[in-house]
């Protein structure tokens, strides 16, 4: 059985009114049937307006689709009862493109960190106090940081701090909705490379929303491409993306940018 | 004037910008050295906070002028620019040397509309009238491929998308024929499938105008796109400045091999295009 299940989705904003009875409403998302397998990564391509981010919000039981279903570990995430639904958002974690809005401004590291924990796990103050040291050495920051404020942090930082709160449960999927779009390369190549680790390390699997093919052949095992709501294809391994013949699939390769001066197509 | 100086359109000596705090002055930038000659393309690279884009804002003299200091020499086209008073500036600003920036969404009024910013960009620096800058605005946005100008023309901001956005920013930066365009981290905001769309309209200028590009990206894909030479900045320093050839084939610095390193390869897809 794969960890999550989409069986036919679809999923559109603005409905009618009674003052705006006149349908305008707009489908993101059209009929999506996918799922992702235990340890695995799922890249999802798309441009922007593809869906992506709506997508992500209905895998993390944010926003019910109008039609269809979302089976994590076989339970409809929308149909099932308070105490499951309550194990699921353990077990179902998210880390966004915004770093600072994702944190409390008010909190230090330590209490963003913690809170997860202090909704979950019953530990001693010294214990959680351990939990989260470890957890920020595990993403590269160290003990110091502890006390500090989102504002003290870099973007890369803080979104290291996003990625251990994430983790600190354990969970088995985590969405990264362009998670590493708004970092310089530097901080992007070190992020994606802290998330093949911790993939490996607790076995987790990602739905890695994202614009940026590179960054997606980096860390994803299967690739999916979204266009205007549609799931254009899922290619079981990223050289049959690679390969593919479809235009939406066609266009994007074209848009990367050459890595060496000697493939420049601009000039 | 010498004659090397001549080519060189801009050229920037021994730049230093301190800031002023209270416990005194902060370096940001210190012993800058580069120059453009006409139609070339110099990219800065480097991670944020290295001080690229308060390299740019010290050549424009956008920087706070109470709470900075810039030293060094800032010459364009042979003319001290660092020092020169706001009205001198304003007249140089559009007209010789154009900024592209980060965030399209940013950078335009949003109570004005597009034809009104633009066209008020062109009048303040020629003697045309509303009509003969509108025609002007109209071929400018025609040459950067958007559809329809002069509809565009009585449209808001907002009511464009990021990559038309910054393609109107283009067409009024290179629609004065500028010697230098400054373009900070021009297609950063954008999605992919409009950087290079975005990259395309800049060439295209530089190779009809002869403009010169300042491009600073930290984005080493647009670098290996469109330079010529490329300098790498750490910690406020040029620490390496070479061929794009060169710095893509034999980095000297330990800190530009990382910078290369922490690209995410493709190198399956090289060799593809190899074989294709």
């Amino acid at each position: 059985m794969s960890l999550l299940q989409i069986n036919e989705v679809t999923h559109s904003y603005g409905s009618r009114t009674f003052f705006n009875w006149k349908d305008r409403s707009k489908k993101v998302l059209n009929d999506i049937s996918l799922s992702i397998d235990e340890g695995t990564c799922l890249g999802m391509l798309g441009t922007s307006g593809a869906g992506k981010s709506t997508l992500g919000k209905v895998i993390l039981g944010l926003e019910r689709p109008q039609i269809g279903q979302v089976l994590f570990q076989g339970h409809d995430i929308y149909a099932a009862d308070k105490h499951i639904r309550q194990k699921i958002r353990r077990d179902l974690q998210a880390v966004f493109q915004d770093s600072y809005s994702s944190v409390n401004p008010r909190m230090t590291a330590e209490r963003i960190i913690a809170e997860p924990l202090e909704n979950y796990e019953k530990l001693t103050a010294a214990e959680q106090k351990r939990t989260i040291i470890e957890l920020l050495e595990r993403v590269g920051l160290s003990e110091r940081d502890l006390n500090k404020y989102p504002h003290q942090f870099s973007g890369g930082q803080l979104q290291r701090i996003n990625i251990a709160r994430a983790v600190s449960l354990k969970p088995k999927l985590i969405v990264l909705d362009e998670s590493v779009s708004s970092l310089d390369m530097v901080n992007q190549a070190l992020i994606l490379g802290l998330l093949k680790e911790l993939k490996e390390e607790f076995g987790l699997s990602y739905l890695f929303i994202t614009h940026d093919i590179k960054a997606a052949y980096t860390l994803s095992d299967k690739v999916g491409v979204l266009e205007k709501g549609k799931l254009v294809e899922i290619y079981d391994s990223k050289n049959q993306f690679f390969t593919s013949k479809h235009p939406v699939v066609h266009r994007m390769r074209d848009s990367i940018l050459a890595e060496h001066p000697r493939f420049r197509t601009i000039r | 004037m010498l004659g090397t100086e001549q080519s060189n359109v801009l050229q920037v000596n021994n730049l230093q910008v301190q800031v002023k705090t209270k416990n005194g002055a902060s370096t940001l930038v210190e012993d800058i050295n580069f120059e453009l000659k006409r139609g070339e393309v110099l990219g800065l690279v480097g991670e944020s906070g290295c001080g690229k884009t308060v390299t740019s804002m010290s050549i424009l003299q956008l920087l706070n002028r109470k709470s900075t200091s810039i030293e060094g020499s800032i010459l364009l086209q042979g003319r001290e620019l660092n020092g020169l008073g706001e009205k001198g500036m304003r007249e140089i600003r559009g007209k010789d040397i154009a900024f592209i920036m980060q965030n399209p969404m940013n950078a335009f009024t949003p109570v004005f509309t597009i034809g009104h910013q633009f066209i008020e960009t062109i009048r303040s620096h020629t003697k045309w009238n509303k009509k003969q800058a509108t025609e002007l605005a109209i071929e400018a946005m025609h040459h950067v491929n958007l559809p329809d100008p002069v509809k565009l023309l009585k449209c808001y901001p907002f009511q464009f998308s990021g990559g038309m956005l910054q393609r109107v920013m283009i067409a009024m930066a290179a629609c004065l024929h500028p010697a230098v365009i400054i373009a900070d981290e021009p297609t950063t905001a954008l999605d992919v499938n409009n950087q290079k769309n975005v990259l395309y309209h800049l060439e295209k200028i530089r190779a009809e105008y002869g403009t010169a590009i300042l491009l600073i990206s930290h984005d080493l894909g647009v670098i290996a796109e469109m330079a010529d030479h490329v300098a790498v900045m750490k910690k406020g320093r040029i620490i390496e400045k070479a061929g794009v050839f060169q710095l893509f084939d034999e980095p000297r610095h330990e800190y530009t091999k990382k910078l290369l390193n922490a690209r995410s390869k493709l190198q399956f897809y090289e060799s593809a295009v190899h074989l294709a």
